[in-house]
């Protein structure tokens, strides 16, 4: 396989500046994907763990789709699919956002900003990259899910919101997580993309419907934006549609805010450098 | 002997002290097992509404998990700070002391068991703020503490294991989700009898992690149920067992090359 770039980053020729961003956002994209496929390490946790997460919790707990009360059309592994995959579809955004980290501690984002003939490329860039990994995850883990029997009650159009509405978790995911690690530039705040994420998806009705939900965990989860990710997906999935307009009102939301948190931390690490 | 026990004393210290004296490394062993616990407990609570259930609390039912998943942390400090020492030169440089080589181990894991019995005092603790009801007593708390110390050597000894062999901090920590596959592959979130997938219930049956949770989890809600804790502590010991046979292997290759 070649390992030639589409293009080269230093080319500080008089092209138009929208060229330029889309010159250093493609090779960025291009240099991390070849990274990312030709190393196991990277690559393979990132697939191991949604299929675990999907074997264990749509086959671990199929015993709750008898919980009184519980009721969800295309059964439960489906019920849990929508979870998975909106999980899947952050990681790949934070998981992209630990590439970037590792490579300002590299040193070679640091020489990327010298040479990049708009730095908002390199954000650019990278988001490619998260939405290319979430593509790789999202369909592995749809695959399987399908092969262990899966029901889909939705339309053809529910499904394409489904994945649409993953694409934009993809890219909240990211931006959290690439704002971060423009601001601390090291692998070490490896903790602070990823805990936020993490409690934002648990506190929502990840294994029983809202109104299932008691007590504390209730109260939080119905003010939980992840709570309207679920609802919308698991709507989309079964056909019955559930805060799917609220759904992607807040993802967009959420991408407009952790856009302006990205450029500001590549301003940042601009100034840094 | 009294000098045997003064070096496995010595390191024992150092071993505790800088697991303690690491905020990034302490914290983890708190935080993410109450998280874990307070997110389960609320979003499963309903799992208690399922015919057979055996407690109306899921969080004496819960709880359990804890202690494996402190059993985890053990295996990822004991093995980075272990790797940190091979690339820092400190091991070498250890190795060339009149020190034994039982002790080299035996003091590290000697460390890890009190960190064990702490750490399961803490959870203990925190069970009981968040409501679990221990069900064997005061009893039941000296064998949960024994029990926790043993399963953090057993992790603990994986963890020496893994870093003598590799010799860095960064192939250890990437063993941490390898284990904790098994801990989701378990009856973690369910008791055996209600897991209805067939491959699932398979997998959890041969899990010796499902097990090790039952072991504990019987204290908290049968009282004292023989067959759950020989099975939890045969699990246990085998865990030890053959993680000092690895950590043997590996100390010999090691020291070898040293």
């Amino acid at each position: 396989m070649s390992t030639q770039a589409p293009s080269t980053i230093g080319a500080h020729d008089a092209a138009p500046r929208g060229g330029g961003i889309w010159r250093v956002a493609l090779t960025i994209a291009w240099r991390s994907l070849h990274t990312y496929v030709r190393r196991p390490d990277l690559f393979v946790p990132s697939l191991v763990f949604p299929l675990v997460f999907l074997a264990s919790f749509a086959g671990g707990l199929s015993a709750l789709g008898k919980v009184p009360g519980f009721h969800f059309p295309a059964g439960y592994t489906a019920f849990q699919f929508v979870f998975v995959l909106c999980q899947s579809a952050m990681f790949a955004g934070l998981f992209t956002g630990f590439s970037l980290a590792f490579d300002f501690e590299s040193g070679f984002a640091r020489r990327l900003m010298l040479a990049a003939e708009d730095r908002r490329g390199i954000a650019l860039g990278y988001a490619l990259v998260g939405l290319s990994r979430a593509v790789i995850t999202l369909s592995l883990v749809s695959a399987v899910a399908l092969a262990a029997g899966m029901r889909i009650t939705g339309d053809g159009v529910d499904i394409f919101g489904l994945y649409g509405l993953a694409a934009l978790l993809t890219l909240v995911g990211y931006g959290w997580a690439a704002g971060v690690a423009f601001r601390f530039r090291s692998i070490q705040a490896g903790p602070l993309m990823q805990t936020p994420v993490f409690l934002l998806l648990f506190l929502a009705p990840v294994y029983v419907p809202l109104g299932l939900l008691k007590g504390w965990i209730h109260a939080v989860a119905s003010i939980n934006p992840a709570t309207a990710f679920l609802d919308a997906g698991r709507g989309l999935i079964s056909g019955v549609h559930d805060h799917t307009a609220l759904a992607f009102i807040c993802a967009v939301a959420l991408i407009f805010l952790f856009a302006i948190w990205m450029l500001t931390g590549l301003r940042s690490a601009e100034r840094s450098a | 002997m009294s000098e045997h026990v003064t070096q496995v004393g010595v390191l024992a210290r150092r071993s505790m002290l800088k697991t303690l004296r690491q905020p990034f490394q302490l914290f983890p062993i708190v935080f993410f097992p109450l998280i874990l616990l307070a997110v389960n407990a609320s979003g499963l609570k309903a799992a208690t509404h399922l015919p057979g259930f055996p407690t109306h609390s899921y969080i004496s039912f819960a709880i359990a998990v804890a202690f494996i998943q402190g059993g985890m942390f053990s295996l990822i400090n004991t093995g980075t700070n272990l790797a940190e020492d091979i690339e820092s030169g400190f091991f070498n440089r250890l190795a060339l002391t009149p020190l034994r080589r039982v002790s080299l181990i035996a003091g590290l894991l000697v460390g890890v068991a009190a960190l064990g019995v702490l750490q399961s005092a803490v959870y203990i603790l925190m069970g009981l703020v968040a409501g679990a009801h221990l069900d064997a007593g005061v009893g039941g708390v000296g064998v949960i503490l024994v029990l926790g110390a043993l399963t953090a050597v057993g992790f603990g000894a994986f963890g020496c294991a893994a870093a003598l062999q590799t010799g860095s901090g960064e192939a250890v920590q990437g063993l941490f989700p390898l284990f904790f596959v098994f801990i989701f592959l378990s009856s973690s979130n369910l008791p055996r009898n209600l897991l209805t997938t067939g491959w699932f219930h398979t997998v959890a049956n041969v899990n010796p992690i499902s097990y090790l949770i039952e072991g504990f989890r019987s204290l908290y809600i049968y009282g004292w149920d023989g067959t759950a804790l020989w099975r939890g502590f045969a699990v246990a010991l085998g865990l030890t067992a053959v993680a000092l046979l690895a950590v043997t292997g590996a100390l010999r290759t090691r020291l070898q090359r040293t």
